[in-house]
């Protein structure tokens, strides 16, 4: 389970191996991820392999998001609202992989619908870092990037609205690949914030990535926002030589110099980042600076707040414990909604929700809601005008490793808060985005992130690639670090 | 009257003529056992999606056309939040006025008491029901077949200056639903609801300044025309009483419901404690292009409306004011109108047989013309008979009736029993016939004995079956007994 799809894939076809075996080794490392990190909300002991190998996928195991509707199968959304909602259906994505022939094996833990980036939030506890249990994984797709981190499976679904898949993939030494808004269907992925949200993959190589998202994509009639990329061929295009040649950086983010009081692991960090630039030039990319004001990057992490928190209250509003979820006490509807509400959320999402509701209030939106939207126009074509000239844009992820989940981890430090939170960039103008990891600091994985045009998918995942070949980090397993 | 009645309308119609919802797949019908007519997003089920349906877009916007309405360049959704247990997301699909909806700013000549008006509309959109509910003694059920059906909803200035001119109004605005294939426009079904809003204003004022107008008072719910009728005069005379006792200064700004049993509109809530639904666009449902040749297309297919079809029936087919509106007053009667008349039947000879006989039958039996078993060109075999004077003028009224209550052909009652012979040649061949065999009382009767013609009629119409036509054999038999 500590391979890459390819070469599962050709064990099966040569019958080193069968998928009922995989998937019996997969189930006994699931329990032990789970007993270890407390990565899952479900494991499906009763799992069956697959006898027939018709494509890539065929007989492989993968894991789950608890936020993707999968029918039959508890899906909780990590939250309490939740806690026993069995769908009818499966989501878009996960109905693809299963006609590929894929096996899933459980469903991982998140922050309650993905909002929240420590993988401390979901109802069934926190997740713990597979590099170092006194770590977390950030969040939101926290159980996902714990599991595929320690070789439970080649890969499991995120999702991602602000940073939720690229972030836990750095943490934990990972890929995680989120694609153009809308190349994935959300049909059945429990909705955040529907205009940030995007349905991705975590997984140990980019070609990994390319492979699984290969199959999870494609026009959907019950997804008005998918779009058709039948002629996008991602694992195809890597094998091919790419177009691409110019790449940038935004100093405002990445320069050293711009954090005058920071820390060790940070300088570390963006030392170690330089060092991966110098790989890329090595390639035979260009790579240059290209400037974004520095009012509009300050202003990211409100107006993410603000559009995802405004989003968010609304579409979680169908959580009334009338319909699924458990029922409410009270003697009036409103009463047993309102109960249904105060004892399934926790306290973060409370939180966001009343954000979310006060920047919607009539006497506020013009203000806060609009203006974030204004800003996110401006920022979103700010990054078209760099497209136009630059293939793509590569920048460190975080501030450093993984956090130490006994500490001030909620506070955002007003220092650093547009290198934590630049990735949300991705989702504002609905960017192909993926980390990669590029390196260690005191023993814990780092990770680049490059991010490129809507459409350009193939063209984002041919860089990594090439990045992720000049790298020993391919393919790695949490605690197995070869230096 | 001292007071100028400022009366304004929010009619809702539901779209009953497209296959599907509003935003599912689910079954867009009236009749059925609860919850039956359901899919997944209709009782919004994590994950699930809004698709737009295009028939209603074309529906509504042949509405908004009709009502002589800007249109919108792009087509785009906003949803409504608020909590209720009929409201399954926990917010409505609708649209707000800003950006434009539908439509706005048109406006509709009707007829009241036999003059032309004009209501100005302020706008037109086009939003999702919500689910139905009954409440019973400790518990109340849910029908979620309703939840998601298309509803249009028309806004109108406040022009109405009494009930009469509103429901008028209501009544056009019905058949035109009706006649361009848009509803049912059923109030039974509760197809049609309405909101009314009212002021008085003083006689002397000026009227064209709004801030004469008075004090705006909102009526809901109010679910028939006759409702809307009685709720306006009733608060006409509660506002003039107010004024008449000084107290209506002090009136706030509300919002009343219309008590049908007690025939009172109520109190329900100040101005002031207005629900804040905080509209944002929706992110689910990406901006439709409202394409020009769409749009021509549409209107081309709007078909003749009550008032140009009256207009014709007039001057073109010389009816009677009163029997053009009786006509026009049900499109289905209209419709059964127009099919005679291509069928070649007499305008007035039609006009007379629908509005008399066949209406009359229909009122007694409660049954609807689209369910009638005399088709049109069963009646015009009746009339062409009665015409060719095969048949009396009393024998086409029993045929008319033995069609109807023994459901078979009218031609079946013409041959059997009722056809007379009328055909000129074939009763003078039977005739000659007759008078060659009875040489001598054909002497006889030349030579005085006239009370042989009875014995001649006696012969023909032994010889006939008794179905010659009696005229005419009076007339042959003189002319052969002549020869």
């Amino acid at each position: 389970m500590e391979e890459g799809i390819v070469s599962l894939h050709e064990k099966l076809v040569n019958k080193e191996i069968t998928s009922e075996e995989l998937v019996k080794k997969s189930l006994e490392k699931a329990k032990e991820a789970q007993e270890k990190y407390n990565a899952f909300v479900t494991i499906l002991p009763d799992a069956k392999g697959v006898n027939k190998i018709t494509s890539l996928l065929s007989g492989i195991p993968y894991g789950v998001k608890d936020n993707y509707s999968t029918k039959d199968v508890l899906s909780t959304g990590s939250s309490n609202t939740l806690k026993n909602y069995v769908p009818f259906f499966n989501a878009t994505a996960v109905e693809n992989l299963q006609k590929a022939g894929a096996v899933i094996i459980g469903k991982t833990v998140l922050d309650e619908f993905g909002m929240g980036g420590t993988g401390t939030t979901g109802h069934t506890g926190v997740v713990k870092n597979p590099w170092d249990e006194t770590r977390m994984c950030a969040g939101s797709s926290s159980g996902s990037a714990a599991s595929v981190a320690c070789g439970v499976y080649p890969y499991a679904l995120g999702s991602d609205t602000g940073d939720s898949i690229r972030k836990p993939a750095a943490y934990c030494g990972i890929v995680g690949y989120k694609p153009t808004y809308g190349m994935i269907s959300r049909y059945g992925l429990f909705p955040f914030a529907s205009s940030l949200d995007t349905c991705g993959v975590l997984t140990r190589s980019v070609e990994d990535a390319a492979i699984v998202v290969d199959a999870m994509k494609g026009l959907d009639e019950n997804d008005m926002t998918s779009w058709d990329s039948s002629d996008i061929h991602l694992y195809d295009s890597l094998k091919k030589q790419t177009k691409a040649k110019k790449i940038c950086i935004i100093p405002e983010i990445c320069d050293i110099k711009r954090y005058p009081h920071a820390s060790s692991e940070l300088k570390e960090h963006l030392e170690n980042f330089q060092k991966t630039l110098e790989i890329c030039k090595s390639l035979g990319f260009t790579v240059e600076e290209v400037s974004i004001d520095e009012n509009l990057l300050n202003a990211l992490a409100s107006v993410y707040i603000i559009i995802s928190c405004a989003e968010a209250t609304s579409n979680l509003s169908n959580l009334t414990g009338i319909i699924f979820g458990p029922r409410g006490n009270g003697t009036s509807t409103l009463d047993f909604i309102k109960d249904h509400r105060t004892k399934g959320f926790s306290p973060l999402i409370k939180r966001r929700f009343v954000i979310g509701s006060y920047v919607l209030q009539k006497e506020n939106q013009e203000r806060y809601f609009r203006n974030a939207q204004r800003v996110r126009r401006l920022i979103v074509d700010k990054m078209k005008e760099i497209f136009k000239e630059y293939d793509a844009v590569i920048l460190p992820v975080g501030t450093g490793p993984a956090k130490k989940l006994k500490g001030p981890y909620d506070i955002l430090d007003r220092n650093t808060t547009i290198l934590e939170e630049h990735l949300q960039i991705g989702n504002f103008g609905g960017f192909p985005s993926i980390t990669i990891p590029n390196g260690f600091i005191d023993g814990l994985p780092v990770g680049v992130n490059i991010t490129g045009n809507c459409y350009e998918d193939e063209k984002v995942l041919q860089i990594a690639s090439l990045l992720e070949s000049k790298m020993p980090y391919k393919g790695q397993i949490a605690g197995r670090k070869e230096k | 009257m001292k007071y100028i009645p400022k009366i304004g309308l929010e009619m809702h119609c539901e779209i009953s003529k497209t296959k599907t919802k509003l935003f599912s797949r689910a079954r867009n019908t009236y009749s059925m056992s609860p919850n039956t007519c359901v899919y997944p997003v209709d009782m919004a089920f994590p994950g699930t999606l809004p698709v737009l349906n295009k028939e209603c877009v074309r529906l509504s916007l042949m509405a908004s056309m009709i009502l002589h309405c800007q249109i919108p360049e792009y087509f785009l959704f906003e949803r409504k939040n608020y909590y209720y247990p009929d409201l399954p997301k926990g917010y409505q699909i609708t649209q707000e006025t800003k950006p434009i909806p539908v439509g706005i700013y048109g406006y509709l000549d009707y007829e009241c008491e036999g003059q032309i008006k004009r209501i100005r509309i302020n706008n037109i959109h086009l939003e999702e029901d919500a689910a139905s509910l009954d409440h019973y003694y400790n518990t109340s059920t849910i029908n979620y077949n309703r939840a998601g059906i298309p509803l249009l909803e028309l806004v109108t200035e406040p022009d109405f200056h009494s009930a009469n001119e509103a429901v008028s109004f209501l009544e056009t605005m019905r058949s035109i639903y009706q006649y361009s294939g848009i509803s049912e426009g059923d109030t039974k079904k509760g197809q049609i609801r309405c909101d009314v809003n009212v002021s008085i204003m003083d006689e002397n004022l000026e009227e064209s300044d709004p801030s004469n107008w008075g004090t705006k008072i909102e009526i809901k719910n109010v679910n028939s025309f006759g409702g809307v009728r009685d709720a306006i005069n009733y608060e006409i005379k509660r506002q003039i009483h107010l004024k008449e006792t000084n107290e209506y200064d002090a009136m706030p700004q509300q919002t009343r419901r219309w008590d049908e049993e007690e025939a009172k509109t109520k109190y329900m809530r100040s101005k002031v404690d207005a629900v804040d639904y905080k509209y944002f666009v929706e992110p689910n449902i990406p901006k439709l292009k409202i394409d020009p040749k769409w749009l021509e297309e549409i209107k081309e297919s709007i078909p003749k409306l009550p008032l140009e079809r009256k207009q014709k029936y007039i001057e073109e087919y010389g009816l009677s004011s009163y029997d053009a509106e009786v006509l026009i007053k049900d499109k289905d009667i209209s419709d059964y109108f127009e099919e005679c008349i291509a069928l070649k039947i007499d305008a007035k000879d039609a006009a007379n047989w629908v509005t008399v006989t066949i209406l009359g039958e229909l009122n007694k039996n409660d049954e609807k013309i689209t369910d009638f078993y005399l088709t049109p060109s069963m009646l015009k075999e009746i009339i062409d008979a009665k015409n060719k004077n095969s048949i009396s003028s009393k024998q086409a009224k029993e045929i008319f009736q033995k069609v109807i209550t023994e459901k078979k052909e009218p031609k079946q009652f013409m041959q059997k029993e009722n056809t007379q012979i009328s055909d000129e040649k074939e009763l003078t061949e039977i005739i000659s016939k007759i008078v060659s065999q009875n040489e001598s009382q054909k002497n006889a009767y030349l030579n005085g004995k006239t009370n042989l013609f009875d014995y001649f009629v006696g012969q023909v119409m032994k010889e006939t079956k008794g179905k010659a036509n009696p005229v005419m054999t009076k007339e042959i038999l003189l002319k052969e007994l002549q020869k």
